[in-house]
């Protein structure tokens, strides 16, 4: 065993994903109470670029000490039985103190069942650690924190964006690259048949200046059309939480969120949102959250700059005719 | 087919949570418990499997309070079997809980086993990998749509930004869904009480209820807003007015 | 050789039995082997009441008049069809023993003179009244009318009017004829009479047998429709009065059982007391000009929908005596009624506001049927979304907010002292305020008004606090009967544990059905108020007293489950007027209020398409009337319902809504 702290690299379709920095940010505030080190671990196929080559968007590289490269065509894409086939072995080989996993569609297919297979401890839902080697998750609804020590030998961690910023766990010097010999992959279980991509819809709310966002609080579909006369009076686009989506209320292309998209708005107007960590995931990088909300203890207001408990539908329309007003003035 | 369903209990966010005095959980005298939500997606799922292709539904929960009224439920909305784990259950964790639920799961030899994606308490991974993990079973979670053909199974699996990835998974194997493929359906209370009078619920003791695996809580708080929004207070019309400043103040208007 | 008499008598007993088989077997079809179809109704209890209904909304055709100038003309024609069907049997019989005495005459009825002054002048009185239901059809052509099946009433008429005209003809000619001794109380037929003086007797003889058979043919033909249409009322209408409903208007009918399937789904699946109600619909359309869903655009239609139910028990009837001897499941292959002969969208358009069932002349319920229809919905889970979940929340909360009921009385808060537990101590008033008082942002203040104003009348009164349920009137009203009945019972529970002398609500609703479904309350001895009815009773007493006079203009809105379906609509109007305030009535007041559109369980469901909200009607009826700057309402849905209405509409400097409870508290 030894203080090593594995960050298995999230990437979908060349790209990395945010929250393999935010774990690169955790890891190294792990390591360096432990004295170990932040060691970024890649599978894939041919993506040895994606941890040799600095990212597209931000320009950086991965802040790892040091990267372990798995390759192999079975792990072109993610798949939960190839990726923990090859993790399983290094796992068991190299006996980190602690492996983290996003709190994704990737990471919560891996980290359980090894858990259970290696035998390891495990933890989840965790938004950050101490350098005394503490882990704090957050449950229900982002309401409840729950704070420990990071179970020993390995630890196996699902981590939640919010304690750290992606810049945090990028750097501008390239890792060391190490390939890792590949296990044998075969008789796999689950095998990608192909990909759907999202619908394209009429707006990309990723590109929007301005949002206004509905949450259950809209109520009906008929409300709907509120968001848009003041989504339009001010320039942006209409975009929802989970729920509404759900419901048909607006098109999959306008969700935000885990399952949706990460927007950055210069203002995002949530109107009757709670504020779920699964919404809220997706709007940290806006410039300004704007929160309307009847309930005082709802969790937007913990995220927001400016908020209100006063009742959006009180509010909406006068908000509209305001708007439009002052353009017009 | 063979459709088992797992369910578990969770605390409802609508009431105020409160530490209890140990520190290190929730106070349950104030807990109101529902179901999972995902579970309830879960269920609605395998339904809908079972009026496309028929099979058996079997759903298993351990026995918390309330969960007789869950089970129910599903069997109003069209499940075949019901099944309670007997045991304590207060503040087990989903690792004692998976293998729980591997001993009824093995009994009961289901080709698809279906379960939440996730729940707002865990605290040491999901219980549906958890158990693939126990089973020895595939996982794919974040499931939104599952189709069944000789042996195998064609499912949805969601990433973020709307991509759907296609997956063929050898059953038997669990799911952990994300959302069913229709909102759960509505059941009228009176079914659910007629569901009381004609349905049985079966029982299974739990084999020793192993957290091993689960991590050790020093500390629960209630999350504290780091910065807390400025809230603007008023009237509509002052709010309204106090906005616009702010609009124009961030150059959007 | 057989003379003309012999052969004429021979002639209408035959055109009797073939005219009257068919009558007979019609209706045996429909009212005996069609309503065996349907469920139990009854017991029919309280003899005295029914009969008197029969004489005072059959024979006086009290309902009727709502709609004045028809109503009036339909007066006429049914009195004259009373009294001119002693003509009628007159002319049978005299055809029958023709063959005897050509020319014999009824006791009484053929020889007393004032009788035939009567039917002489009541002969002119009804063609004058189908005259004038001709042009109504034709020309005016009311928008209630549409839908209706116009050219079987113009027929109707047309026949009407041809045996009251045959009637003059016969009796003219006879008078001229000199065969008529009665001639002097006749004066309409001597007039008559005297444009054929001019012809010759042989040819007057002609005219007179020309106008018997006329009269007798079109009589005939007329019973042998009457069964198929909308004149079927005339055969259903004293039965169907008789029989009436009446149990409270605000206390629904039980849902029907079939074998664990709660509520309706097929036409045999209804009590054979509402099938008959199907049949007695004369498609005047009356309901159709009252119902809010209707005049929003909505496809619900109270007389369409009662049309569509007739048709579908006659196909259905049909199809299943057809199929009697092989099997009643090819009896199915008949449109299913539930989501296809009446479609979903349109049982969930009512609002219940009970104006239809109120204006029917007679006594139709409509609401009873929609609400069983929708119970069969709600057991298969055909619910939209958001009624879904204010269902799901109701289950689990006891509220549609989705609140937890430690939040219901958290308006409580800044009031000092505490308001009482009417749990844990005894009190005059048990107050229950409904969900919409509890939870809603926006009624706090009218809420926290209402107990300052129950505080300074010395009231002793308290609240269930976390124990109080949603009542359930609306959800029983959406179908959701096991939800209503769980409701009740923690609602009651939670009561028997109490001790109080009256339950005083805020929401009509609530009081709607603790008063008349509870099983333990609206006795004397639980009597339940509405705070309307509780300040007027406070006032009255001189326990309430007024310090201003406030001097607005104001306008009343009548709640439909304080007003139609309980009666309450003085002591509204005596507070208003007690706080000094002037009360304009708007057109539709009392029991012509329009629905504000939230009832039924609207408020839980998304509007649909509709062309103008009925709220929004309401709000532009009130801002027509001069200086009223209030619009004064008595429950709390209405506060949020016409609020919307008055911004939607722009009408924010006009008018201004509020609770009664705020203009007794400003006077205060």
């Amino acid at each position: 065993m030894n203080q090593n702290i594995y960050v298995v690299i999230e990437h979908l379709r060349g790209q990395v994903a945010e929250i393999s920095y935010v774990m690169l940010a955790g890891a190294r505030e792990l390591a360096k109470g432990l004295g170990g080190n932040v060691i970024a671990v890649l599978l894939g196929h041919k993506a040895q670029e994606l941890a040799g080559n600095p990212s597209a968007s931000s320009g950086k590289y991965l802040a790892a000490d040091s990267v372990l490269y798995i390759d192999h065509p079975a792990l072109a894409d993610f798949t939960s039985d190839a990726y923990q086939k090859a993790l399983t072995n290094l796992i068991a080989k190299d006996q980190p103190r602690a492996v983290l996993f996003g709190s994704t569609s990737i990471g919560t297919d891996l980290a359980s069942t090894l858990s259970i297979k290696l035998g390891l401890p495990m933890v989840s839902s965790t938004r950050s650690f101490s350098a005394d080697g503490k882990f704090v998750s957050q449950i229900c609804g982002g309401k409840i924190m729950a704070e420990g020590g990071l179970p020993s030998p390995t630890a196996l961690v699902t981590m939640v964006p919010g304690g750290y910023k992606a810049e945090q766990g990028q750097s501008t010097q390239a890792p060391a690259i190490t390939q890792v010999e590949v296990p044998v992959l075969e008789s796999l279980r689950v095998t990608l048949a192909n990909y759907i991509e999202p619908e394209s819809g009429d707006v990309d709310i990723a590109k929007e200046p301005v949002l206004v966002s509905v949450g259950r609080g809209i109520q009906n579909q008929d409300n709907i059309i509120l968001a848009e006369d003041l989504a339009k009076a001010l320039g942006g686009a209409v975009s929802g939480s989970r729920p509404v989506i759900d419901q048909g209320w607006l098109a999959t292309s306008r969700l935000v969120g885990k399952s949706g998209k990460s927007v950055k708005p210069k203002i995002y107007l949530a109107l009757g949102i709670s504020g779920a960590p699964e919404h809220v995931e997706g709007i940290t990088t806006s410039d300004t959250i704007i929160a309307i909300n009847t309930d005082p203890a709802a969790p937007i207001f913990g995220v927001a700059k400016y908020g209100s408990e006063i009742d959006m539908f009180d509010l909406i329309e006068i908000l509209t005719e305001k708007v439009k007003q002052s353009k017009g003035g | 087919m063979n459709i088992a369903i797992l369910v578990k209990l969770v605390p409802d966010l609508v009431e105020e949570l409160t530490i209890d005095t140990s520190g290190v959980a929730l106070d349950t005298a104030w807990l109101r418990l529902i179901i999972n939500e995902f579970d309830d997606h879960a269920i609605e799922q395998g339904i809908l499997l079972k009026e496309r292709g028929g099979g058996q539904v079997t759903v298993v929960a351990p026995d918390i309070e309330g969960v007789d009224d869950v089970l129910f439920t599903a069997a109003a909305k069209g499940a075949d079997r019901l099944i309670k784990i007997k045991g304590d259950f207060t503040g087990v964790n989903n690792h004692a809980l998976a293998r729980a639920f591997t001993t009824v799961v093995k009994e009961l030899q289901p080709d698809l086993i279906l379960t939440g994606v996730q729940a707002n308490n865990d605290l040491d991974g999901s219980v549906g990998p958890l158990l693939a993990g126990c089973l020895e079973m595939p996982y794919v979670g974040y499931i939104s749509g599952v189709s069944l053909t000789e042996g195998k199974s064609k499912v949805r699996k969601e990433y973020p930004g709307g991509l759907i990835a296609e997956m063929d998974v050898t059953l038997p194997a669990v799911l952990g869904i994300q959302a069913a493929e229709q909102p759960p359906r509505y059941v009228a209370v009176s079914k659910v009480r007629q569901m009381m009078k004609t349905s049985t619920i079966e029982e299974r003791a739990e084999s020793g209820l192993d957290m091993a695996g689960g991590p050790t809580i020093g500390r629960m708080f209630q999350a504290e807003a780091g910065q807390r929004a400025t809230m603007l207070t008023g009237s509509p019309d002052e709010v309204a007015t106090k906005l616009v400043g702010i609009f124009k103040e961030l150059g959007v208007l | 050789m057989m003379t003309y008499d012999v052969i004429k008598s021979i002639l209408v007993l035959l055109a009797l039995l073939v005219a009257g088989g068919i009558f007979f077997w019609r209706i045996y079809q429909l009212l005996w082997v069609n309503l065996r179809l349907g469920q139990r109704s009854g017991p029919f209890k309280q003899w005295g009441e029914r009969i008197k209904g029969v004489v005072v909304y059959v024979a006086g055709q009290f309902r009727l008049f709502r709609v004045l100038i028809p109503g009036t003309g339909h007066f006429f024609i049914f009195w004259g069809f009373l009294i001119l069907s002693l003509t009628i049997l007159q002319a049978i019989v005299e055809g029958l023993v023709s063959f005897a005495n050509p020319h014999f005459l009824l006791p009484l009825i053929g020889s007393f003179g004032p009788l035939a002054l009567l039917q002489d002048l009541f002969a002119v009185l009804v063609m004058v009244a189908v005259i004038y239901a001709m042009i109504v059809r034709l020309i005016v052509n009311p928008k209630r009318y549409l839908g209706s099946h116009k050219s079987q009433g113009v027929m109707v008429l047309m026949f009407i009017f041809t045996i009251m005209l045959s009637l003059l003809v016969m009796n003219g000619i006879r008078i001229n004829l000199g065969q008529d001794p009665l001639h002097y109380w006749r004066p309409v037929s001597t007039a008559v009479g005297k444009i054929f003086s001019g012809a010759a007797a042989g040819t007057q003889v002609v005219i007179i047998e020309i106008a018997y058979w006329t009269h007798l043919c079109v009589v005939l033909i007329f019973l042998t429709e009457l069964p198929e249409g909308k004149h079927f009322h005339v055969v259903t209408s004293v039965p169907a009065v008789l029989l009436r409903n009446l149990d409270p208007h605000g206390q629904l009918p039980a849902a029907t059982d079939h074998n664990g399937q709660v509520g309706v789904n097929t036409i045999e699946q209804f009590r054979w007391r509402q099938m008959f109600d199907f049949y007695t619909c004369t498609e005047c359309g009356r309901c159709q000009d009252v119902c809010p869903a209707y005049a929003s655009g909505l496809p619900l239609s109270p007389k369409l929908l009662m049309m569509e139910l007739r048709d579908n028990l006659k196909e259905r009837g049909a199809a299943l005596r057809t199929h009697a001897s092989n099997s009643t499941t090819q009896a199915t292959q008949v449109r299913p009624l539930v989501g296809d002969v009446i479609s979903e969208s349109v049982l969930w358009a009512c609002t219940t506001c009970f104006a239809c069932d109120q204006e029917c002349p007679l006594f139709i319920e409509h609401i009873s049927p929609i609400v069983e229809m929708r119970r069969f919905l709600v057991i298969e889970g055909r619910v939209g979304t958001e009624l879904q979940d204010a269902l799901a929340n109701l289950g689990r909360y006891g509220n549609s907010f989705g609140q937890s009921e430690r939040m219901r009385a958290r308006w409580t808060q800044p009031i000092q002292p505490p308001i009482k537990d009417a749990r844990r101590e005894p009190v005059e008033y048990l107050w229950f305020l409904g969900d919409y008082a509890s939870y809603s942002p926006t009624l706090t203040d009218v809420t926290v008004k209402t107990a300052e104003v129950f505080r300074k009348a010395g009231l002793d009164f308290g609240i269930l606090y976390d124990a109080e349920r949603n009542a359930g009137n609306d959800v029983r009203r959406v179908g959701e009967e096991g939800l209503f009945e769980m409701l009740m019972e923690k609602n009651s529970t939670a009561l028997s544990k109490c001790t109080y002398k009256a339950i005083v609500t805020t929401d009509p609703h609530t009081y709607n059905t603790l008063k008349n479904e509870y099983p333990a309350n609206g006795d004397e001895h639980h009597p339940v108020l509405h705070y309307a009815e509780l300040l007027d009773q406070l006032i009255t007493a001189g326990k309430l007293k007024f310090s201003k006079k406030l001097g607005y203009k104001v306008t009343y809105h009548d709640p439909c489950y304080l007003g139609r379906y309980n009666g309450v609509y003085d002591a509204p109007r005596r507070v208003i007027e007690a706080t000094g305030c002037e009360l304009v009535e708007m057109p539709r007041h009392h029991d012509g209020s329009f629905c504000c559109g939230a009832g039924g369980g609207r408020i839980w469901m998304p509007e649909g398409e509709i062309q103008e909200r009925p709220s929004e009607s309401r709000i532009h009826e009130a801002v027509k009337l001069d200086k009223v700057t209030t619009f004064v309402v008595a429950c709390p849905k209405d506060v949020t319902m016409f609020r919307d209405a008055v911004k939607t509409t722009g009408n924010e400097s006009r008018i201004e809504v509020k609770d009664l409870i705020e203009l007794v508290h400003a006077a205060l």
